[in-house]
């Protein structure tokens, strides 16, 4: 099948072309139809640049280059910005962290669902506005008719959240991308909206990239995951095998220092050391200054991404090595 | 809303009376009293001096001056001029629409240039064009008003001799005032008599450009910068990044998503601005000779015609004080968070 999103050797630099700094390196990543992509890594591992790059959000001075980037066929990075806005805000759609900031607050709740509406599908009077309702009600917001009229500060976090995405979903996208959409969000909110989401990719048979730092909602929700380190991808795969089996040291370390997993233990798991910035960047693995299993060859050189056992992994000496294991393991499943 | 307004409104009576009290004393600080400077350098027989003051009630100490002062306002009479024996009010009105047509025009002139002039070194920053703009504007800024006119008034009236040096119109056109304004009543005036009034009111226009550049500086350069950083800061909000993750073209994510929230912080300036156009009024009045209130209330000053200045300033201040109280209201239809706020 071919697969709804290609992403091959995405970069986006920023900063003075002699001395950039590359917030995303060398970044592959495929979504098919249908499916739900976790995107983990922590603050400035390059999550969100990645996504706002596909979204054709960065501005000068950045710089995105890409061997590849199409959606649904068609090559994004040949087309022009009007040709572009066509497709983005309707099959690809984004939400984005806090959704109180998210929102104008000049403007009603309603006119900024139906501005999505009016742009993309032409649509103007009642026919507009019934179909409004209708998003508002899809995203399960009470008494919607009331709060047509209403102004993003009147409605609580949760509701607002609900408002970018019945905006996101109005135009029927095949790829929603979620940027760690209940960050901002109360608990018991932030399950709800989960939900609600999980939910709507399955109504509306969206492909759903899921950007996120919560390993528990991407083992629950999502399909596959990939694992970003410093601007790259450090392992992508099949999420029950790649949280059973990390093949890189960084997702291991990730997973050893969630809660859960560390019954008993004094202090959570960590990993010494920080992400290496514009400066300390090493020329060998990205992760080699705090990696303990680190050896002379990854401080030298940059391993690349290459097949795993459950997927791709970026890694000189992987957790797992051999794809012989995954055969002998799907047997036994 | 009415509330607000309500709200707004009750704050407005100590100010007025602030500005009362303030013109009172200090136009009574300057040595001399209107007797003394109508008379001039002859000498003044003492006995008709205090009988002249006390006919002007001018002999009473000042607190009871000032309490017949505030009656009289009271009363909405405003007093006649010591020098003219015209009533304040009337000179006002018959002054007022000349003033109000040089600020108007320095405004529309400030206001439509300063935004665009913003925006576009805002869309376009760290470009020649932002550079430029924020140059000139600094410079606009920082510039005196005199100095500026008359710079003006040797390159394109005098080297160019593309408009003319002072006044509103022509001597040689006879115009009836209709509405005070003189664009207006000229363009009347050509259309009831073509003949006798050929080109009045492209004369009119000359004689208008100079002085509201002149007048309009100050404002658009403050305009300018403030509409700048306001662009710059609403650009990044995050409403912004949703705007344009819809798919909308940059006119609307600039002009509906962008424009509309930062033009809130540049009312309050445009506001301001009117205080400092009554300001600016009085100096290009003076060097265009233009017949407005700014050169009434400087000759009121010298001849210390106490009522008029009491009173004339007091009018403009309250003109002041209203436009801002109008902008108040304006930024809660701009801004719905205020006009929720309770």
């Amino acid at each position: 099948m071919m697969s709804l999103l290609t992403i091959k050797n995405l970069s986006v630099a920023f900063g003075n072309p002699a001395n950039p700094f590359r917030a995303v390196e060398n970044m592959d990543l495929t979504v098919n139809q249908g499916e739900i992509v976790g995107i983990v890594g922590e603050s400035g591992s390059g999550k969100s640049v990645t996504m706002m790059a596909l979204m054709g959000l960065i501005d000068a001075p950045g710089r995105v280059t890409a061997d590849e980037l199409s959606f649904d066929g068609k090559n994004l990075l040949k087309m022009s910005a009007r040709e572009r806005r066509k497709i983005v805000g309707k099959d690809i759609a984004m939400i984005f962290q806090d959704p109180m900031t998210s929102l104008n607050p000049s403007y009603t709740v309603g006119y900024q669902i139906m501005e999505v509406l009016k742009v993309h599908q032409g649509l103007r009077g009642a026919a507009l506005k019934q179909r409004a309702l209708e998003l508002m009600e899809m995203v399960e917001i009470p008494a919607a008719k009331s709060r047509l009229d209403a102004y993003p500060h009147q409605l609580s976090g949760g509701m607002s959240q609900r408002v970018v995405i019945a905006m996101a979903i109005a135009c029927n996208p095949k790829l929603l991308i979620a940027d760690e959409p209940t960050t901002a969000l109360d608990v018991t909110i932030q399950a709800q909206i989960m939900e609600l989401l999980v939910n709507l990719q399955k109504s509306q048979n969206m492909a759903l990239i899921m950007i996120t730092h919560d390993l528990a909602v991407v083992a629950e929700v999502a399909d596959r995951v990939a694992v970003m380190y410093a601007g790259q991808v450090a392992e992508l795969g099949r999420v029950p095998e790649l949280f059973r089996q990390p093949a890189h040291p960084y997702t291991e370390a990730l997973l050893s220092s969630i809660p859960e997993h560390s019954k008993g233990a004094e202090r959570l798991s960590t990993l010494p050391g920080i992400v290496p910035g514009q400066y300390d960047r090493p020329s060998g693995c990205l992760l080699s200054p705090r990696c303990p299993y680190a050896q002379e060859r990854c401080r030298a050189e940059r391993p690349l991404l290459t097949p795993s056992a459950n997927g791709s992994v970026r890694c000189h000496f992987p957790l797992i090595a051999q794809p012989v294991e995954i055969r002998d393991r799907k047997v036994a499943q | 809303m009415l509330l607000f307004i309500f709200r707004r409104l009750s704050v407005l009576i100590p100010t007025f009376l602030g500005v009362t009290l303030l013109t009172f004393g200090l136009i009574r600080m300057i040595p001399g009293d209107p007797i003394e400077v109508m008379v001039g350098e002859r000498t003044l027989d003492p006995v008709m001096h205090a009988e002249a003051m006390h006919r002007l009630g001018l002999d009473k100490p000042l607190p009871a001056q000032y309490a017949d002062y505030l009656t009289n306002l009271l009363h909405g009479n405003f007093g006649e001029s010591l020098i003219t024996r015209d009533s304040v009010w009337h000179e006002f009105t018959t002054l007022f629409p000349a003033t109000l047509e040089l600020a108007t025009a320095a405004m529309i002139f400030a206001v439509v240039v300063g935004l665009l002039a913003g925006v576009v070194a805002a869309i376009k920053r760290g470009s020649i064009f932002d550079h430029g703009v924020m140059g000139i504007s600094l410079t606009g800024f920082s510039m005196p008003i005199f100095w500026w006119g008359l710079i003006l008034i040797m390159f394109f009236s005098v080297k160019l001799g593309w408009t003319p040096v002072s006044g509103r119109l022509d001597l040689a056109y006879d115009i009836t005032p209709r509405t005070g304004f003189m664009l207006i009543d000229s363009w009347l005036a050509e259309r009831a008599d073509p003949s006798a009034n050929a080109g009045a009111f492209v004369d009119a226009l000359k004689h208008l450009i100079l002085p509201a550049i002149v007048l309009g500086t100050i404002p658009l350069a403050v305009i300018a910068r403030m509409t700048r950083s306001s662009m710059l800061e609403v650009l990044r909000e995050d409403y912004v990044r949703t705007a344009r993750a819809k798919g909308l073209s940059p006119a609307r994510v600039i002009f509906i998503h962008t424009l509309r929230n930062a033009l809130i912080p540049v009312l309050t300036v445009i506001g301001l601005q009117v205080g400092t156009l009554m300001g600016g009024a009085v100096l290009t009045e003076t060097i265009f000779s233009w017949p407005g209130i700014g050169k009434w209330l400087i000759d009121a000053i010298s001849r210390r015609d106490y009522p008029v200045v009491q009173n004339g300033i007091l009018i403009v201040a309250t003109l002041i004080i209203v436009v801002n109280f109008i902008v108040d209201i304006l930024y809660g239809i701009a801004n719905p968070r205020i006009r929720h706020a309770k």
